[in-house]
């Protein structure tokens, strides 16, 4: 099967939901509302004739300079400049000192690997994927950092391995964003 | 002044697929159930506090629209969040009304309606429950995937095999086949657990607790009220609670959740038990088992089991009746089922049917010190609960 052909998760979610779709258009169209019976139970339900689509526009002005240093290949953090603290996730502001004096550090790009899992039954928006190996670092800095792992059986990867940071463009969204490299 | 506060009334619906009420109808199940236990009308009751997660069901504020279903209005209310431990907050909240002498009888309601979503929307939901920027946004964990890590990391360290896990599912399921209020009320074996698919590998789909419907309500009153209602009171005796970092890589250990231990060592000071001797102290008790790895770090973080010692409890059987201490004896979350923010109240409901002896035979521990204990976690050790109910008020 060629890579174009290949079925993801998505299509299979989307052909169920149009099949759904479909036979409960179908039920309208006949009893006049939207009544259909369960599948499995039998009993009555009633298909929701009002859509939301949720997609967020979240504030990064304090943090822009992650997003900048990813396009130039960095993983970037913040160290409090009166405590010394590293935050990663960034952080604008220190809970410890209380107080907002914070420089941007470039983090390490090696680490070892604590844990990690599968993701076998996806989230529908990421459901277009192969099956993904997510993983979490600890940098030698200890700091712990999560990120996808290029690797596809997960036997093969044990808790204590060497992992590099490499800065990737996401497909097929195009954008950057870092994953973790197996130390051959 | 703090007041003494007994469990006088309990509900709970049956948990499952529940296709056949909305949610309102679902709720009023346990409510109907709770006020009818306690011998209560709905007037008697002076606050309520729902539990309910939502986002894949249509009422966006439940709390309303389940108190004008049930005839309880216009009495004060809330709708409380603590992800799947919603439900102990609720009670934590109700507890407090009462405690405080705001007034005599308050309501914890939880209720869920998962299935009001396609699966694909409710795996999407409960991925999101922990650090949706960082965590989720680009590395689409999922529920299972954040207790895989758990999973995977205890694997590593003590030599625990999937197998190991799966006991967990056998002995939540043989007790889940003996309640008929449970999603799952069929046995299963450890070939048909490790033959099940991986959802988050080392999670297999029987390693996991399902997408529920299901509601519960615990009425709570004041010693004096409750000396008039009941002969039986259940006395909440001491409730802990913590939280832990909602990024996964801000944690520093993978086998054990902090926020559970943290509440656990509270609630056992405040009811004067020795943590070590939890195991001789506690007749029964209902563990966070979301996946069964959460069962076996809960034995750990209570003070069931040693460090890495917890997976030996289920491979010896000793959270049976009859063990060292009988766990999920309604079947835990794995097979009872998970109605994310009932939950909570499920497991007081239970626990006061224990304790009072009013369970199934098959499945009804013996009551000997009169102690019972419920842990449970909201998403991955984000937050935690344990409170502890005794027949004797002190």
């Amino acid at each position: 099967m060629s890579r174009e052909e290949k079925k993801t998760l998505k299509d299979m979610y989307d052909s169920q939901m149009k099949q759904f779709f479909e036979f409960v258009e179908s039920m309208k169209k006949s009893l006049g509302v939207p009544m259909f019976p369960d599948m499995k139970s039998g009993k009555a339900l009633y298909f929701d004739q009002r859509e939301i689509t949720l997609r967020f526009i979240i504030s990064v002005e304090n943090i822009k300079e992650f997003f900048n240093g990813l396009a130039e290949g960095k993983l970037l953090g913040t160290k409090c400049k009166d405590c010394n603290q590293l935050y990663f996730p960034p952080q604008k502001d220190c809970p410890r000192c209380r107080t907002s004096n914070m420089e941007w550090i470039e983090l390490s790009k090696e680490g070892e690997l604590l844990t990690f899992t599968q993701i076998n039954v996806k989230p529908y928006s990421f459901s277009h994927y192969d099956d993904y190996i997510v993983g979490i670092v600890r940098l030698p800095e200890g700091i712990n950092v999560t990120a996808w792992i290029r690797e596809n059986d997960p036997k093969k990867l044990k808790p204590g391995m060497k992992m590099r940071l490499e800065i990737v463009k996401r497909e097929p969204e195009n954008y950057y964003t870092y994953e973790w490299v197996p130390v051959a | 002044m703090k007041r003494n506060v007994a469990v006088v009334g309990v509900g709970h619906s049956k948990y499952g697929v529940r296709n056949d009420v909305s949610l309102p109808e679902l709720a009023w199940e346990s409510i109907n159930m709770a006020l009818e236990d306690a011998g209560l009308e709905q007037k008697d009751i002076e606050y309520v506090v729902v539990s309910n997660v939502g986002g894949w069901s249509s009422e966006p504020l439940s709390a309303v629209v389940i108190n004008e279903y049930a005839g309880i209005c216009p009495t004060g209310t809330v709708r409380v969040e603590a992800a799947c431990a919603s439900g102990s907050a609720a009670v934590k909240l109700a507890y407090d009304m009462v405690a405080s002498g705001h007034v005599d009888i308050a309501m914890a309601v939880g209720v869920e309606k998962m299935n009001e979503s396609p699966t694909p929307t409710v795996v999407e939901f409960i991925g999101r429950a922990g650090n949706y920027f960082w965590e989720f946004q680009n590395f689409g964990l999922t529920f299972p995937g954040y207790y895989a890590l758990y999973m995977t990391a205890y694997m590593y360290k003590y030599g625990a095999t999937e197998e190991d896990f799966c006991k967990v599912a056998v002995k939540n399921h043989y007790y889940g086949a003996r309640n008929p209020k449970a999603q799952f009320q069929k046995e299963v074996t450890v070939e048909q657990c490790m033959s099940s698919r991986y959802i988050a590998w080392p999670i297999k789909l029987f390693d996991s607790s399902p997408i529920t419907d299901g509601s519960a309500a615990v009425i709570l009153a004041s010693e004096e009220v409750a000396k008039q209602l009941t002969d039986s009171p259940v006395w909440i005796r001491a409730i802990g609670y913590a939280s832990d970092t909602s990024n996964l890589s801000k944690r520093d250990t993978f086998t054990s959740l902090r926020a559970g231990v943290l509440a656990g060592e509270q609630a056992y000071k405040k009811a004067g038990i020795d943590k070590d001797k939890a195991v001789e102290t506690i007749d029964v008790a209902e563990v966070h088992d979301c996946f069964t790895i959460a069962e076996v770090m809960a034995y750990e973080d209570l003070g069931f089991a040693k460090r890495g010692e917890g997976i030996e409890m289920i491979r010896n059987e000793e959270t049976y009746i009859g063990g060292k201490i009988p766990v999920n004896l309604s079947g835990g979350l794995k097979a009872k089922g998970h109605p994310i923010a009932a939950t909570g109240e499920g497991m007081i409901a239970e626990l006061t049917n224990q304790l009072l002896s009013r369970v199934e035979k098959d499945r009804q521990a013996p009551i000997k010190n009169g102690y019972a204990l419920a842990h449970n976690i909201g998403g991955t050790g984000h937050y935690a609960y344990v409170t502890i109910l005794s027949l004797s008020k002190s």
